[in-house]
């Protein structure tokens, strides 16, 4: 691995946001004008938030080739599928509450029956939406998008991440959801990082636990580990940006080696990244299993950092859920 | 077959960079057509025992019309970029298309007697995964008109002269979405498009202003900007001229109001809402194709 992979896979890039803090909706802002330059079949729609999904850079530069819908979710994604039958890529995008409540019908029978070519990019997922409430925070939209067939499901952690992700999903031929968040996160992926559609990356494995973490939630797992380290416990940690398909071979592998698994999410406990993951090992390899996000509850209005206290979202939470499950009984 | 020269012949009419050339519109041939497009729709809904009679039957002409003479297309290349698009809204009416599809010759008419069977291309609702020729697939209703305008913004993107029509239920505009889908064509201008009304006036509960209340149509498509066209639609000659003028018709898209009969052709089934949704028994398809001239 080195610089040189990065220079061939992609064009020059202004940035790539290699190491940097940035929220992953600047990080595909930039990464969609970028790729419209590269290609003309790329065209992008909104729903009247293209300033808060960062679109709004792609509509200033290709005009022709933006697409505002209005506040109608359903007419986005129909149109979105339309434009992908005339043979164009494009990327569909409001807030992931919207998007994946609002049109999951039209997702569900036009995008993927049809199996259509289209990518849809939510911001404003999960709790650090903050203090807009429960109405603006998607806490179902991973479990909503994963039970639909052919379609993929992505959850970047960082701006690196995303600006790969999204460079990625251009080339893939198929429905895609990638979820997106409305706060500035730190930087977690090695810049020597080569996202690989399917492949999650570890960072480290672990005798006793292996958590297993999606956006924000990597790099609290990242930083449980080092507390873990401190208490004598040896935690893996490994980003599944890839929900669907997941990287089942990471998880057997992890699941063998590990007293436990912990899984870590900004979404409901239910049905998506810690369901997914239970509902392999249990078929496959059978093996301790806790899972961090949200309880079977809607968010609340209040400050992003607040709220990952308030609901279970940190890394001192997922220290707890570590020692409490190999606490012996 | 017969088609395949004629569609060969559109082809190369296509290829004519300003104005588009048409055959001229040979009604009597279209109304046996059609007539024969309403024999076969019955014989597959009476071989596959279950599906959706009235909204094939009352749709029959205006896409006999849109097959046979409108549309710019190729059977033997579903997939050509420049070919006019057709997205059949109301998915209901799949046997009606199996039917134009296999008269033009984009595969068999053997294949019809699988519709609605295990493992089978004609599924009870349009697959596009499954079967050529079939743009998209439907059967959740409300949902063709957007993907209609995305295609037209998508071929005028390539400054494509192919065209888009769409097919929707009188009922079927109860939904939401489709009054989305009609703001954007007209914020978009979308004048390549031209969508198609299947009013029959009845839906599977009833007639559609007794469910919810549809009127005035007409001058809800006129208040959303389309140029309307209001017309029988079972008067192949209304069809063919409707069909033409909207070609013409520039910075808006059209939409024709066929004003139809659920069940057309055969008095057993017309104007009758509970043959929404039910196939025609050995008997009732003796007694329809005689009517019919079989």
């Amino acid at each position: 691995m080195g610089g040189s992979d990065r220079k061939e896979s992609t064009p020059p890039a202004t940035t790539d946001f290699c190491g940097q803090a940035v929220a992953t909706r600047d990080a595909y802002g930039a990464a969609l004008v970028e790729l419209g330059r590269r290609n003309p079949q790329v065209v992008v729609l909104d729903a009247d938030l293209s300033g808060s999904t960062k679109t709004v850079k792609f509509a200033k530069a290709f005009p022709k080739r933006f697409f505002n819908m209005g506040i109608s979710e359903q007419d986005l994604i129909g149109t979105a599928g339309g434009l992908a039958l005339a043979g164009k890529i494009p990327f569909a995008s409001t807030f992931a509450v919207f998007e994946t409540g609002r049109a999951w019908d039209q997702i569900r029978q036009t995008v993927c029956y049809s199996d259509l070519n289209v990518k849809l990019v939510a911001s404003h997922s999960g709790i650090t939406v903050g203090e807009d409430g429960a109405s603006h925070q998607a806490l179902e939209d991973i479990a909503l998008m994963r039970v639909l067939p052919h379609m993929t499901v992505i959850v970047p952690s960082d701006g690196f991440e995303t600006y790969q992700v999204i460079n990625a999903v251009a080339e893939h031929r198929g429905p895609v959801y990638v979820r997106l968040g409305r706060a500035k996160v730190p930087a977690v992926m090695p810049p020597d990082y080569r996202f690989q559609m399917g492949k999650a990356h570890v960072f480290a494995r672990g005798r006793d636990v292996a958590i297993v973490a999606v956006g924000i939630m990597v790099s609290e797992a990242l930083q449980a580990r080092e507390m873990l380290k401190k208490e004598g416990i040896d935690a893996g940690v490994m980003n599944m940006s890839t929900i669907k398909p997941l990287d089942t071979a990471a998880l057997d592998e992890a699941a063998k080696n590990s007293r436990l698994i912990v899984t870590a999410e900004e979404h409901s406990i239910i049905g998506g990244l810690g369901g997914a993951v239970a509902e392999h090992l249990s078929e496959t390899t059978p093996v301790l299993l806790r899972r961090v996000g949200i309880r079977d509850a809607f968010g609340c209005s209040g400050p992003p950092q607040e709220l990952l206290r308030l609901y279970g979202l940190t890394a001192s939470d997922i220290v707890q859920t570590v020692k409490d499950s190999l606490a012996p009984r | 077959m017969i088609y395949n020269s004629e569609t060969s012949s559109i082809r190369k009419e296509r290829k004519v960079p300003v104005k588009i050339a048409h055959r001229s519109a040979d009604i009597s041939s279209l109304k046996e057509k059609a007539r024969k497009v309403r024999v076969e729709i019955l014989k597959m809904l009476a071989e596959a025992g279950s599906g959706h009679t009235g909204g094939s039957l009352s749709a029959a002409d205006v896409v006999t019309a849109l097959y046979f003479y409108k549309m710019r297309h190729d059977p033997k290349d579903p997939a050509w970029p420049r070919r006019d698009r057709f997205i059949l809204s109301k998915g209901h009416a799949a046997p009606l298309l199996y039917t134009v599809l296999g008269l033009t010759g984009y595969y068999d008419m053997a294949i019809m007697k699988q519709l609605r069977k295990v493992g089978c291309a004609l599924q009870g609702h349009p697959s596009s995964k499954l079967l050529g020729g079939v743009e998209v697939s439907t059967g959740s209703l409300g949902q063709g008109l957007s993907i209609a305008n995305g295609i037209a913004l998508g071929l005028r993107l390539d400054k494509s002269p192919a065209r888009v029509y769409c097919l929707l239920g009188d009922g079927e505009t109860q939904e939401g979405q489709v009054w989305e889908a009609a703001m954007s064509a007209s914020h978009y201008l979308l004048d390549n498009l031209c969508a198609i009304i299947d009013a029959n006036e009845l839906q599977i509960d009833g007639h559609c202003n007794d469910v919810m209340k549809i009127e005035p149509i007409f001058d809800k498509w006129k208040a959303f900007g389309w140029h309307v066209f209001d017309i029988d639609g079972h008067d192949m000659e209304a069809i063919v001229g409707a069909l033409d003028e909207a070609e013409r018709i520039k910075g808006k898209p059209s939409v024709i109001l066929a004003r139809t009969v659920k069940g057309k052709g055969v008095s057993l089934f017309e104007g009758k809402a509970e043959y929404h949704g039910i196939a025609p028994t050995a008997e009732e398809l003796a007694v329809a194709l005689r009517e019919l001239g079989e």
